[in-house]
């Protein structure tokens, strides 16, 4: 319970606050401010897990974004997530976090027989061992893999957190708040820019946090903490920690996750989780820094093993030692001001510099300090299984190839650095092709492709002075672009040692008859051997290196990797590393929560739901509802235990005996008006428009310009320039934009005005032999007889004192109208309707009946109208004009579709009147012949018609035309049936058209 | 996301457009005799270049004009934005 390695007093932690946690099973004290990661090593605990090819022990290598190995399974507030970096969990009071990739326990896994074994996994392994037999893979190999590698496990349960979006606006966004990002913040600020700061830290400051700087008379520190309280006071700023931009996209548009929750014991009441912002900025400033890359040795991977400036951070951060013998390994100056950092703190450290003579200010105050320095040396190996006990050190010459004799020093952690590589991943992601700078050996953008730029580290620029100044300096540019202000801001001084040129030494030499493993990617598991292996089988692309030995494919995606492995490849293809190219740096620049990108738009949030003005009658009336596109429909009315079949065949036989009630506000519909609309509608339309009289309607199909059958309905005449059009509920916004589309670009000239009127009105459409008696009763001043309001007529009504508009129009096949009242009167039409229906036994029927009805009629729908048919197809060529031309019609030539035996509509009714046909079945002649067996159409929709009581479907088919009267297969395997069906007519019930003209 | 200048409403992101192909297909003449090839060129023939292509789209979920864009297919840059109408030089 003791926190053996946290230091008296420093850090940034609040130690008036002490919060437990659990790891794996045991209970640890930490402090606010603490990660997990800096609360587990305050603890001596340096085994967190295992590693995900060979189950070697993995402690912690960062103390951040970079971190390779402690990947943690997290538990909180009765969830659980995987993935979680250690080093960017921030602690809470109650935290549970249990090690991954091993089994049974962390101390004891029984994978890591496959370090024994490593000899026979080599790169590519699985690649070629579990080919054969082929067989195997599925139910054995994979399962077996599946079982042994991974990085935690995803929860099965639905995700009680909530997650949000935002869209946001800027003059300058900018990404990391170390020196450069501050410094441009600050001056773009006192523009008058609205500036967005964004830091992925809980604490701002980067790099100041950990130097031992001074800018104007303060610690780096303190200028960083006044200048983000100053940024905060002021309005055009948005100051944001625990917020990563992830991603760089087209038109400067960035994204960023903001963690709003995951640093405390459960979300907050009307909190989301994260919050993920679309920014639109004018300009980015990318001040991302620079990641330690390490070198690479023998074991380099035990735990103990980890950057030199994570060590340095876990002290002065978080107050933590990270060993008490401390071995630091460096080819650059950094190493020494951790090796100061741990002088300071009481602990003696060694220092090993492969440098032979470096001189500089720090290393001077290190000898001063009377540090340990061993120039010309490196590590060898690292000793020591769960944890570093020793290393094997040596001399190494000049030309880095032969070491010395070898001798072993005792040390419970090395701190390894090997310079600085920049973090270009969002300038490259913006389109920015990156080039090889020589004097750091790492890569930093190029030429600006959007409006970004990038300084400081981020830029491979490390001096302070020089960082300030060019952020400074674009802040103020960059900000007066926009807002045209100049007001100067003075350039602080800067104290800073400076630092002598790094070594580019990057990997020991094996010494002679040693076999260690010297990793390059520790979180997948890649050797020096691994890429070796792959370079000798001829993989010679970087980027088929990297796929072939998956080298900087872990969730870590080679922060810490890759600049090693393209410095071996080069090395061994003897090219310069620029000519080897790097692997291309594709967002997210770390992982992102699934359910931060998904947003609200989960369950019944993933689309919008519409409903009609009629619904709440129709939850009230135990309506079953179904989702047409985005509406919600009545399927049918539940009576009882009645089921869907019951229910709808009692509905469907109600409309053909008595009447029935259908909502169709759903249906699209259209105004149109201008002196021009006819002319439109005759151009859209197959059929002729031109003399269609005021108070009629008319049937009408439309095509693309291919001559598929786009939509149907009808449209009405309502006064001489306007029209009402109805569409599918499906296409009714297909159908705008493509009237749209030929009144602005095609036929500019034709004065018409087109606008969706879905929302206003309501429909109901009143079906049935009965229907016109209700009619009568619902407008007892109108004139609804057989003259008064004939086939496909309309009239205007006074419904009960509410204007009505009435069609006498028909899907259903009997005698029926629709009613279209203003939407605000929808529900009351509907329960006039209900009322006065009362004593002609009218119920309300839902789209299964519905369905019944038009099928059996031989109506075509969206199931025939499927995008592949034309005219012809649904039996509708007698709505195809001959005389005039129209949207599609040239098409109608090809010759597929004037082919003899082209497919058309059929019904299609199973011999034994029985058996239900399923949807989708295909139909065949001989339902024994071999594989395939040549398909001759398929069942379009399937009913039980009330009209016969049998089943009864539609069915699309090959030269159907001819089929009348055939005996054929109708197959589905997927419900694993074969029905012997006859072929009849589409026109199953009323085959003449008598009932609606009635 | 694309930053699309609507010449009517001005900077939109891309999720307020839908996108309609190719903006130099002109469809032949109602009523005019047509080639199948000529028909066919109109209907499905379409370039699918990589670099400067001028474009429909429209602006669905704001003033519902179809306007054309000039944009680089392989970088996406937009280079010009004109009205339905406009002369395109």
């Amino acid at each position: 319970m003791t926190q053996a390695f946290r230091i008296e007093n420093g850090g940034l932690i609040n130690r008036d606050k002490k919060l437990s946690f659990k790891f794996n099973g045991k209970t640890y004290l930490g402090y606010e401010g603490d990660t997990l990661a800096s609360a587990l090593l305050a603890n001596g605990v340096h085994l967190v897990g295992r590693s995900f090819k060979y189950h070697r022990p993995r402690g912690f290598f960062g103390a951040g974004v970079d971190e390779p190995y402690a990947v943690v399974q997290l538990y909180r507030n009765g969830e659980t997530e995987p993935n979680i970096k250690a080093t960017e969990q921030e602690l809470f009071e109650g935290l549970e976090a249990k090690s991954v990739n091993c089994w049974p326990s962390v101390n004891f896994d029984i994978g890591a027989i496959n370090n024994f074994l490593k000899i026979f996994l080599p790169a590519g392994f699985y690649y070629k061992t579990f080919m054969w037999p082929k067989s195997f893979w599925y139910r054995i190999y994979e399962p077996f893999i599946r079982k042994a590698a991974g990085l935690g496990v995803a929860s099965t349960k639905h995700d009680k957190e909530r997650y949000e979006h935002k869209y946001e606006y800027c003059d300058l966004l900018i990404a990391g708040s170390g020196p450069s990002g501050l410094a441009g913040a600050y001056a773009a600020a006192k523009n008058g820019a609205k500036v967005i700061l964004a830091e992925d830290k809980p604490r701002f400051g980067g790099s100041l946090l950990t130097s031992d700087v001074n800018i104007g008379n303060q610690s780096g520190k303190d200028w960083a903490e006044g200048i983000i309280a100053e940024l905060k006071t002021m309005p055009n700023v948005v100051v944001k920690n625990r917020s990563q931009i992830f991603g760089y996209y087209d038109h400067n548009m960035l994204v960023m996750s903001e963690k709003v929750s995951d640093h405390l014991p459960s979300t907050k009441k009307y909190h989301p989780n994260k919050r993920l912002w679309y920014i639109r900025a004018k300009e980015v400033l990318i001040s991302s820094g620079s990641i330690e890359r390490p070198i690479v040795f023998g074991n380099n991977d035990t735990p103990g093993v980890m950057l030199s400036s994570a060590a340095k951070e876990y002290l002065k951060v978080y107050g933590v030692l990270v060993g008490r013998k401390p071995l630091v390994f460096t080819n650059n100056d950094s190493g020494y001001e951790t090796a100061i950092e741990f002088k300071k703190h009481g602990v003696d450290p060694v220092v090993l510099d492969s440098r032979k003579n470096p001189e500089s200010e720090i290393i001077d105050e290190a000898k001063n300090l009377g540090i340990n320095i061993k120039n010309s040396y490196v590590v060898v190996a690292a000793q020591g299984y769960k944890k570093v006990k020793s290393a094997d050190i040596a001399s190494i010459s000049e030309d880095k190839k032969q070491l010395g004799k070898i001798e072993n020093i005792q040390c419970d952690c090395i701190c390894v650095s090997g310079f600085w590589t920049p973090t270009v991943h969002l300038a490259s992601q913006s389109g920015n092709k990156t080039k090889f700078k020589e004097e750091i050996d790492a890569f930093v953008p190029g030429q600006s492709k959007q409006n970004e730029i990038t300084l400081g580290a981020a830029n491979g620029v490390f001096s302070l002075e020089e960082t300030l100044k060019t952020s400074f300096t674009a802040g103020s540019e960059l900000s007066k672009k926009i807002t045209e202000n100049d007001n100067k801001v003075a350039i602080p001084n800067v104290v800073e040692k400076k630092s002598s040129q790094h070594d580019k030494f990057w990997c020991v030499p094996l010494p002679k008859g040693k076999n260690y493993k010297r990793f390059l990617d520790f979180q997948n598991d890649v050797a020096v051997s691994d890429v070796e292996i792959a370079l000798r089988e001829g993989y010679r692309s970087i980027e088929h290196v990297k796929r072939y030995t998956t080298l900087g494919m872990a969730t870590d995606q080679g922060k810490t990797s890759n600049l090693n492995g393209l410095q071996l490849v080069s090395e061994i293809e003897n090219k310069v590393v620029p000519a080897v190219g790097h692997t291309t740096f594709r967002p997210p620049y770390t992982p992102v929560s699934i359910g931060a990108i998904v947003g609200r738009e989960v369950g019944k949030h993933s689309k919008p739901t519409r409903k009609s003005p009629m619904h709440s009658w129709h939850e009230k009336n135990n309506a079953v509802f179904v989702d047409a596109g985005v509406w919600l429909r009545p399927r049918y009315y539940k009576r009882g235990n009645e089921n869907l079949f019951e229910a709808s065949k009692r509905e469907a036989k109600n409309v053909r005996t008595n009447v029935g009630v259908c909502d169709v506000t759903t249906l699209g519909k259209i105004d149109l008006k201008g002196p021009d609309a006819a002319e439109l509608l005759n151009r859209v339309y197959t059929n002729a428009w031109l003399k269609l009289p005021v108070g009629k309607a008319r049937y009408g199909v439309m095509l693309r310009e291919d001559g598929i059958v786009m939509d149907d309905g009808t449209t009405t005449r309502i006064s001489e320039n306007h029209y009402h059009m109805t569409t599918t509920t499906a296409q009714a916004a297909n159908v705008l934009s493509h009237l749209e589309y030929y009144l602005q670009l095609v036929w500019p000239e034709l004065n018409v005005n087109v606008v969706s009127t879905t929302e206003q009105w309501a429909g109901a459409a009143i079906a049935g032999p009965k229907s016109r008696y209700l009619l009568q009763k619902l407008f007892p001043n109108s004139d609804v007889s057989n003259e008064g309001l004939p086939f496909m007529g309309y009239m205007e009504g006074d419904l009960f004192g509410v204007k009505a508009r009435i069609f006498r129009i028909s899907f259903s096949g009997e005698l029926a109208y629709e009613v279209n009242v203003e939407s605000d009167y929808g529900n009351f039409m509907w329960e006039k309707i209900m009322e006065v229906g009362e004593e002609f036994k009218i119920q309300p029927y839902g789209t299964e009946a519905l369905s019944t009805l038009r099928i059996e009629m031989g109506h075509v729908a969206g199931s025939e109208l499927d995008g592949r048919t034309i005219p012809f197809d649904n039996a509708l060529e007698g709505l195809v004009s001959k005389k005039k031309d129209f949207i599609g019609k040239r098409s109608l030539q090809r010759s597929a579709f004037i082919a003899e035996d082209r497919q058309r509509i059929v019904g299609v009714v199973p011999l034994d009147k029985q058996t239900s046909i399923p949807e989708g079945s295909h139909l065949v002649k001989d339902d024994k012949a071999p594989l395939p067996n040549p398909k001759l159409g398929h069942i379009s929709a399937s009913c039980w018609s009330v009209e016969y009581d049998n089943p009864f479907s539609l069915a699309i088919l090959k030269d159907g035309k001819n089929m009348i009267g055939q005996k054929l297969f109708a197959m589905s395997p997927l419900k694993n049936k074969v029905i012997p069906v006859e072929i009849v007519s589409s026109h199953y019930v009323d085959p003449k058209g008598e009932r609606v003209r009635s | 996301m694309l930053y699309i200048n609507c010449p009517h409403c001005g900077m939109r992101s891309q999720n307020e457009f839908s996108y309609g192909g190719d903006a130099s297909v002109i469809r032949p003449e109602l009523n005019k005799e047509v080639s199948d090839q000529e028909w066919d060129n109109f209907v499905y023939n379409r370039k699918s270049l990589r670099g400067k292509h001028l474009e429909l789209w429209q602006h669905i979920s704001g003033c519902r004009q179809w306007i054309k864009v000039e944009r680089d297919t392989a970088t996406h840059e937009i280079f010009r934005t004109f009205k339905a109408d406009e002369e395109v030089a």
